[in-house]
């Protein structure tokens, strides 16, 4: 979409109004400083993800939209983690990231922040694994995606 | 040479060809209103209320084709414009309104008047701007008219701060503007419009479901040729109405929750429905799943696509302008050599009128009391059916659009989609001055009229000889009728008490009022009202308050479960 002040709310309003439900969104400039791009999660029917790619195209500000889920793409989305990180549990911790692939970032003498990347189902697959007392922060940045191979959305 | 925002702003608005501008001033635009006094390319009209503003200048619009515009302040100026611009939003209306806004350092500081204009706005318009340096004022402005204008209309808002009225820049009017991510279609697909044309080739019991778009496309004569050249039964919505000749035979009236039995039937019984700039709004086909119809097909021409399969599923969806797909199907089936089943068009056609004679519009004639019915009917003759008329909203709003058979489009002015009482005069207004020759009615309920009420100052500041036919029945009364059938008559809050005397109040403003109690005086009246060319002549008919709209689809239900007279 246009990369204009407004442009953000005019979807986030448009979701709202017509009461289409928003997992994550997450929008972010491209290396074309007068676009963004931004990377929507909904569920629906066929018929209303039909309306919701007719509405996002109807905005003024949006200039593409794909619905990446209609063949090969890639969905990544980063977590961050605080964990407690004392006694037995430090070498725990620290075994769960390796084995999910994620890295420590910052380490405390009491916690661990652990990077994550990955598809969404992996992240949850990551927290469920955890010991949930041991869990003292999550952030997530929601997903980004892109169409795999020569799919590209571009102008 | 450089020039302030405000002399840019009003520079741009008599480059579009502007006409007038309807407005009211305040702090945040008086910058612009100092440029408009010394200017001479368009009239200023300045209305009593800003939500007039906007409704005048959507009756402008909507009586000329062009694009309204209208000019108000921040905060409460903008505030009372909304109700306006989302009038106008519902019904497809291209408009401009510029707002005035605080200055852009004020701007998220809970100014004096501040709101944040292009928020509100936002789900109510087209588009918006808040245009925050002086050198995209005229860019932004050409882009507003272009979109107001273009596509599927609607009302654009251009918030403008005070300092940036005040700044300099060198002023050039961009000849035309592109937009990247804006592209209406115009013409149709043609393979959809091919497929369209073989179904309807076809047909055996066709419809011509009909609306506000054929008027918004300025499709009328397309739209009569396709109908006559085929002999297909033809209906409309309530803001189709003019789009297809109301007197000619093939017309079967309006349809939806107060449309006639035989407009309702066919829809639902036909086998190939055309759907042409319509909607399939839930006051027109009810519940969708009552409407379903096993073995009907529909085709489904709208410019806008998130239109098509938003209620209803269809079978051919064309998008396109209204006016480029007809022209392009009349000419496929001029050119086929296959024509409708004519014998199957004419059991169609027996069964239509079987419907049609239950005549669902009679009503009693006899009546010692004033009909509303025999209003509209008198005043159809009066003004031989070529007045342009706008009406209020309520039971006065379904009589207008069921008695008088508008044979023109544009003619007919109401507010369909929102349904905003207190629309009908000011919209008058903006007619008048887009037709000042013309003849101007309003035709209202004495709940509505008094939403908007102040504007008989306008109209007699601007000499608008509008004519004001006030269906008097003492009560909020479409509020009164779903009371009746459906809240076991517990009239809550719908009886209008200390009414005014409405002839002295408009004889006050300096009007001609006239008040009508017996049956027998109603066509004198109308006939003396409308000979006065140069006056606004208030007319308060006192109709018999009992009466309600037939037929009626309650909400929810089907097109074929109407209640009849
Ligand atoms: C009290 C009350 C009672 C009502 N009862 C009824 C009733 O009984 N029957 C009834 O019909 N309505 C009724 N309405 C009105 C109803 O609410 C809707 O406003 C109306 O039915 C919508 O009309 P439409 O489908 O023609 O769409 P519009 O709102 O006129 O929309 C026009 C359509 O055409 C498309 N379009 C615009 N321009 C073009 C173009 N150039 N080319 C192609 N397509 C174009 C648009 O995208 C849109 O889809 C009532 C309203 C009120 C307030
Ligand atoms: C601004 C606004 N408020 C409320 C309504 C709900 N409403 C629809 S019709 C109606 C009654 C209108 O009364 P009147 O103008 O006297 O017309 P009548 O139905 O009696 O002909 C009301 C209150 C509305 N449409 N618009
Ligand atoms: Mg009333």
């Amino acid at each position: 979409m246009e990369n204009e002040a407004g442009a953000l709310s005019r979807v986030a309003g448009l979701f709202s109004a017509r009461g289409y439900n928003i997992e994550s969104l997450t929008v972010a400039p491209t290396e074309d400083e007068t676009l963004s791009r931004m990377t929507i999660v909904t569920r629906g029917s066929d018929d209303v993800i039909e309306q919701i790619t007719k509405q996002l195209n109807k905005l003024i500000d949006v200039v593409k939209v794909v619905d990446l889920s209609e063949a090969g793409h890639i969905e990544r989305e980063l977590m961050l983690v605080k964990v407690r990180a004392e006694g037995e549990w430090r070498e725990e911790m620290k075994r769960m990231s390796d084995i999910f692939r994620g890295r420590i970032v910052d380490v405390t003498d009491k916690t661990y922040t652990i990077e994550l990347t990955g598809a969404g189902y992996k992240l949850d697959a990551f927290l469920e694994a955890l010991d949930k007392g041991a869990i003292l922060e999550t952030v997530r940045t929601g997903a980004s995606g892109i169409g795999r191979g020569d799919r590209i959305l571009k102008l | 040479m450089e020039l302030t925002g405000a002399e840019i702003v009003v520079r741009c608005l008599a480059e579009e060809g502007v006409e007038f501008v309807f407005g009211y001033p305040g702090g945040a635009v008086l910058n612009i209103y100092d440029e408009v006094f010394k200017q001479n390319k368009f009239k200023h009209v300045l209305v009593r209320h800003e939500q007039a503003a906007v409704h005048a200048a959507d009756g402008y619009a909507r009586a000329s084709g062009r694009t309204g515009v209208a000019l108000v302040t921040s905060g409460p100026g903008a505030t009372n414009a909304v109700t306006g611009i989302a009038t106008a939003y519902m019904d497809s209306i291209p408009l401009v309104v510029i707002s005035g806004q605080v200055p852009t350092a004020a701007i998220g500081m809970d100014a004096f008047q501040e709101v944040d204009m292009v928020g509100i706005t936002r789900p109510c318009v087209k588009h918006n701007f808040l245009v925050k340096d002086v050198k995209d004022v005229a860019v932004t402005i050409k882009k507003a008219f272009y979109l107001a204008s273009t596509g599927r209309p609607g009302p654009v808002v251009v918030d403008i701060p005070k300092d940036v009225t005040q700044h300099k820049t060198e002023f050039v009017y961009p000849k035309k503007v592109s937009m990247r991510s804006y592209n209406p279609v115009i013409k149709g697909h043609p393979g959809q419009v091919k497929r369209a044309v073989q179904m309807i080739l076809e047909a055996r019991r066709p419809m011509l479901y009909t609306g506000g778009g054929v008027v918004l496309s300025n499709a009328s004569e397309e739209l009569t040729q396709f109908a006559r050249l085929l002999g297909f039964p033809c209906t409309s919505t309530l803001m189709g109405l003019g789009g297809y000749p109301a007197t000619d035979p093939l017309f079967t009236g309006m349809l939806g929750m107060h449309g006639t039995y035989e407009a309702n039937m066919a829809m639902q019984h036909c086998d190939v429905l055309i759907a042409i700039g319509a909607r399939f709004d839930d006051r027109v086909i009810g519940n969708p799943e009552h409407f379903f119809q096993d073995g009907r097909r529909i085709i489904h021409i709208d410019i806008d696509p998130t239109s098509i399969a938003k209620r209803v599923k269809v079978d051919v969806p064309i998008v396109g302008n209204v006016k480029d797909v007809l022209a392009e199907m009349i000419k496929l089936i001029q050119a086929s050599k296959e024509k409708p089943d004519q014998p199957a068009l004419k059991t169609w056609w027996t069964q239509i009128e079987l419907w049609r004679a239950r005549d669902c519009l009679k009503y009693d004639r006899d009546s010692s009391l004033i009909k509303p019915q025999y209003v509209i009917e008198k005043m159809y003759e009066v003004t031989r059916g070529e007045a342009y008329v706008t009406s209020d909203v309520g039971q006065h709003q379904m009589w207008a659009a069921q008695y008088y058979k508008f044979d023109q489009p544009r003619h007919w002015i109401n507010s369909g989609g929102l349904g905003t009482m207190g629309f009908g005069m000011p919209a008058a207004m903006g007619v008048q001055f887009a037709h000042p020759e013309a003849t101007v009615a309003c035709i209202t309920g004495e709940g509505s009229i008094q939403m908007n009420i102040q504007e008989l100052s306008t109209c007699k500041q601007f000499n608008l000889p509008l004519k004001i036919i006030l269906l008097n029945n003492r009560y909020l009364g479409m509020v009164r009728q779903w009371q009746e059938f459906f809240y076991g008559n517990r009239y809550a809050e719908s009886y209008m008490d200390a009414l005014p005397d409405f002839a002295k109040l408009a004889e006050s403003y300096g009007h001609v009022g006239m008040k009508i109690e017996k049956p027998e005086d109603v066509e004198g009246a109308l006939q003396e009202a409308f000979a006065m060319k140069e006056r606004l002549v208030f007319m308060n008919f006192i109709t018999d308050q009992a009466e309600n709209v037939y037929p009626m689809i309650p909400a929810g239900k089907g097109l074929s479960e109407m209640i009849l007279v």
